[in-house]
């Protein structure tokens, strides 16, 4: 019976029951039909052809002084990138670059205006590099201009810092061209000597060949090989042998064998396999080197924080820089914005969110005169603070120094591969000494040379590919699932894991989503709805924007005298009727339950009493099913900053009473991690804010649940999308099925080593020999690695 | 048979061209952002034009 509403032309929402229409299309909102007008207007029509609804939705705001800090100088400065006479350059981060009409439409802003000459979009970063004319167009418009299309850049503290780009991954493909270049030449001048079959080359061909193969090879050994030459004498010095060193055993092994027998003429050596070894150990670096871009999981509080704010200088609003505050500073802070520093307030109610920072739910009141820490957002009508730290001072920087200083370094030597290859190294070099005192003694002259053989043939590529293969293909089959991770060591980490710990806030909560129950004498009607939610409408008020969502598909009337009293409630008048909306008080009724618990929302009409809302936090769908099957395997621990009002509900899933904890600060969280690995346990924790910074760095495994990825995640090691959440279990099997992968994969380069061995102990390796064995055994380790992987992702996700 | 030295050598230094533009490119930024340009390829050239009233294509000879 339900008519399908329309989709928003625009941006593809539901425009529910009251589309805008504009040019007979439906549109969702004012701001999509904006958006829409002004592109028909420059006649920019290919936009919504290239995607079928390519915009995002647009928020209906002005922008006042919102961008204002973009007019000062030293900003200005610090975030260009270049500044060429009359042309500026500036790459901005925008999170909203979703698709190629995002693409499209912001690489053609110079038909928006004509002072930007030339935008370029960096998709998988989600930047935009924009270069324009100074004199044409400031900064400031450059960003309104972005906003008001809602492709609104994010620009924090972190931008002022001087940012180094990134050249380490230049280098990696520098190094893969030489050592490509190199492998398929001497690959092509070593064919002669394979088909050589009785007659033999001429001898000058063969030596100009075999000359060529060296001077080729050098570059490869001094440069492309230099990472892991390095890496193997470095880690000798400590007295750790670590995976590097077979490997550069069989480098220099390969290239002083073959460099004496074409020096001394008395060989065409074995060129071939070292450029390949390299070139193929190169590639799985750049395999496994895969990091996703537009994600950073090693922010810290800057990347929080705005770079401005409005200080009240004179009794006149100036924009500073949150750096350049000092103590005794007056400042504003408006609805939505963040307050950066420890203050007093001065003027003003001030109704505080600091959900992200300690997970408490329900935003703080406070008073004039009282104190209020950094970080918290406020929430209702600016409010006048006197700054009491600077911002290096304040207790949020303090936090997040703590959380990141005396934390056991994760990354450790001691992962899989390192093991092995110390075990590896000790077998290989024991058969090759005694087999060549074996040969001493049958053949001397030959003895060298079966040493280095057996050191060649012993090879550690299929070791060495068997990992970044395996495991890279895991972190890209997590990526599109929705999961994450910051590198491959993650992956091993997480198979590792015994317990899990949860926070609760955010993390096994939905942020933006209540359940909004109705209590009262009298059901209201239709009519009764839609004017508590006409009246809702009105405040910025977090209960009542969750009312108003929660009504919104009514009809919205015109409210005549609002009224707004913090803490208290709001009121407005329809059609005579006298709406008012508040705590228990504000509406004038004697209620004694424990309004600390429950958020309820009384309501009244005419002053008279009907009934309350009330507001309970909604869990993340499946998390029942999800805790039952993790507490299988795992012990599943609850830590959350919030009271302890759900704990029956949540004792149904968890279970366990001692291991749930409720009203824990930060350091507390920290605390009970740390009390936990003291027993031994290895411990991956699950959290979304600013709360759980410390306690995330000090877990084995720190992961992130975010709703939405390009947002602010404190530092982890994995970033989970919210709608995953119910697929957890399976990224913890599928992580240590790769683990299962990759000692498989061992074996297959096992056996490879004993036949090559057998070769070599025995004299019998020629180059023919070696050049055919380490590519097979190669291919077939990558290989046996990738469809094994794949399947057990696809097997394990088609269980569900 | 001569002559093999001669086109080694010159296969080498022709090969030894591609890898220096290989090296130029890189550090040119060109592989940078292996994603974009793939989607830009796809768009159309021309400025945007206003739209035209359909018309009878009888005039046009269109093949070519």
């Amino acid at each position: 019976m339900a008519k399908k509403n329309q989709k928003c032309i625009h941006c593809g929402e539901d425009c529910g029951k009251y589309p805008i229409i504009w040019d007979d299309k439906p549109f969702c909102c004012n701001g999509c039909k904006m958006v829409y007008q002004m592109l028909n207007e420059k006649q920019m029509y290919t936009y919504y052809e290239m995607d079928k609804n390519p915009g995002v939705r647009v928020d209906e705001h002005e922008f006042g002084s919102k961008f204002a800090y973009l007019d000062d100088e030293e900003i200005i400065s610090k975030l260009l990138e270049f500044k060429d006479g009359d042309y500026s350059k500036v790459t901005l981060y925008v999170p909203a670059i979703h698709c190629t009409s995002c693409i499209w439409l912001l690489e053609h802003l110079n038909t928006l205006h004509p002072g930007i000459t030339h935008s370029m979009v960096n998709f998988i970063k989600k930047e935009v590099s924009i270069t324009f004319k100074e004199s044409d167009i400031s900064l400031r418009k450059i960003v309104e201009l972005l906003a008001s299309i809602h492709y609104t850049p994010t620009i924090t503290l972190d931008d002022m810092d001087e940012k180094s780009k990134k050249k380490e991954d230049r280098q990696l493909l520098f190094k893969l061209g030489v050592a490509g270049f190199a492998f398929g030449n001497i690959m092509m001048w070593s064919l002669p000597d394979y088909f050589a079959g009785d007659q033999g080359i001429d001898p000058a061909l063969q030596s100009f060949l075999n000359f060529l193969n060296l001077v080729v090879a050098i570059p490869v050994l001094v440069y492309s090989a230099r990472d892991y030459l390095l890496s193997a004498f470095k880690n000798l010095r400590h007295g750790v042998l670590n995976t590097d060193f077979p490997i550069s055993l069989g480098i220099i092994a390969l290239f002083s064998q073959s460099a004496f027998e074409i020096l001394s003429g008395t060989g065409t050596g074995y060129m071939d396999s070292f450029s390949g070894f390299i070139f193929f150990l190169l590639i799985g670096k750049w395999y496994q080197n895969k990091t996703y871009q537009a994600l950073t999981f090693d922010r810290d509080y800057k990347s929080y924080f705005p770079i401005a704010i409005t200080k009240i200088v004179d009794g006149e609003e100036k924009v500073t820089q949150i750096k350049n505050l000092v103590e005794g500073d007056r400042i504003l802070v408006r609805h939505h914005e963040l307050i950066p520093v420890d203050a007093t307030l001065v003027k003003g109610i001030a109704n505080v969110d600091y959900s992200f920072v300690t997970g408490e739910s329900r935003p703080l009141n406070k008073l004039v005169g009282e104190d209020i820490y950094a970080g918290g957002k406020q929430m209702g009508a600016a409010i006048e603070l006197k700054v009491n730290k600077t911002v290096d001072q304040s207790s949020l920087t303090k936090l997040w120094n703590q959380s990141e200083g005396g934390i056991v370094p994760k990354n450790t030597l001691n992962n899989m591969v390192d093991r092995i290859s110390k075990w590896f190294t000790i077998v290989v070099l024991s058969i090759a000494v005694t087999t060549m005192l074996v040969w001493f003694i049958i053949d001397a002259p030959r003895a060298i040379s079966i040493f280095t053989a057996v050191l060649i043939v012993a090879c550690p590529c299929a070791l060495a590919l068997s990992i970044p293969f395996s495991y890279g293909n895991m972190m890209r089959i997590f990526g599109k699932m929705g999961f994450y991770i910051k590198n491959t060591q993650v992956i091993e980490n997480i198979s590792k894991v015994d317990t899990i710990v949860f926070d609760k806030t955010g993390t096994i909560t939905q942020n933006n989503s209540v359940n909004v129950d109705y209590e009262g004498d009298k059901e209201l009607d239709r009519e009764e709805l839609s004017f508590v939610m006409s009246v809702a409408r009105q405040s910025t008020h977090p209960l009542s924007t969750a009312l108003y969502q929660h009504l919104q598909n009514l009809e919205s009337h015109y409210v005549t005298d609002f009224k707004e009293v913090t803490a208290k409630g709001i009121q407005g008048k329809i059609n005579n009727c006298l709406i008012k909306l508040g705590n228990a008080e504000f509406i004038g009724v004697d209620d004694k339950t424990d309004n600390a618990v429950f958020s309820r929302v009384y309501v009244s009409f005419d002053d008279q009493y009907r009934g309350y809302f009330s507001f309970e936090s909604r869990y993340r769908e499946g998390l029942g099913d999800l805790i039952t099957q993790l507490r299988k395997t795992y012990e599943v621990h609850l830590i959350s900053g919030d009271n302890d009002a759900d704990r029956n509900k949540l004792k149904a899933w968890f279970v366990d009473d001692s291991y749930m904890h409720f009203n824990q600060t930060p350091a507390d969280k920290l605390e009970y991690i740390r009390k936990l690995q003291e027993q031994g346990r290895n411990i991956i924790m699950i959290g979304d804010g600013l709360n759980d910074a410390g306690a995330l760095s000090q877990s084995n495994v720190g992961m992130t649940i975010a709703d939405d990825i390009y947002n602010f995640s404190p530092a982890c090691d994995g970033i989970l999308e919210s709608r995953e959440f119910s697929r957890l279990s399976l990224f913890f099997k599928l992580s240590k099925s790769a683990i299962k992968t990759v000692k498989i994969s061992f074996l297959i380069s096992l056996v490879y080593n004993i036949i090559g061995l057998s070769f070599a102990v025995n004299g019998f390796l020629t180059p023919i020999v070696a050049a055919i064995l380490m590519p097979i055994s190669s291919v077939t380790v990558v290989v046996f690695v990738t469809i094994s992987t794949n399947l057990a992702a696809l097997l394990s996700s088609k269980k569900k | 048979m001569t002559v093999l030295f001669v086109l080694i050598t010159v296969s080498a230094f022709v090969a030894a061209i591609f890898l220096g533009a290989f090296i130029w490119s890189v550090k040119t930024g060109q592989f940078d952002d292996s994603y974009t340009p793939s989607v830009r390829a796809l768009f159309d050239d021309a400025k945007p034009v206003e739209k035209k009233p359909k018309q009878d294509n009888s005039s046009k000879n269109e093949n070519e």
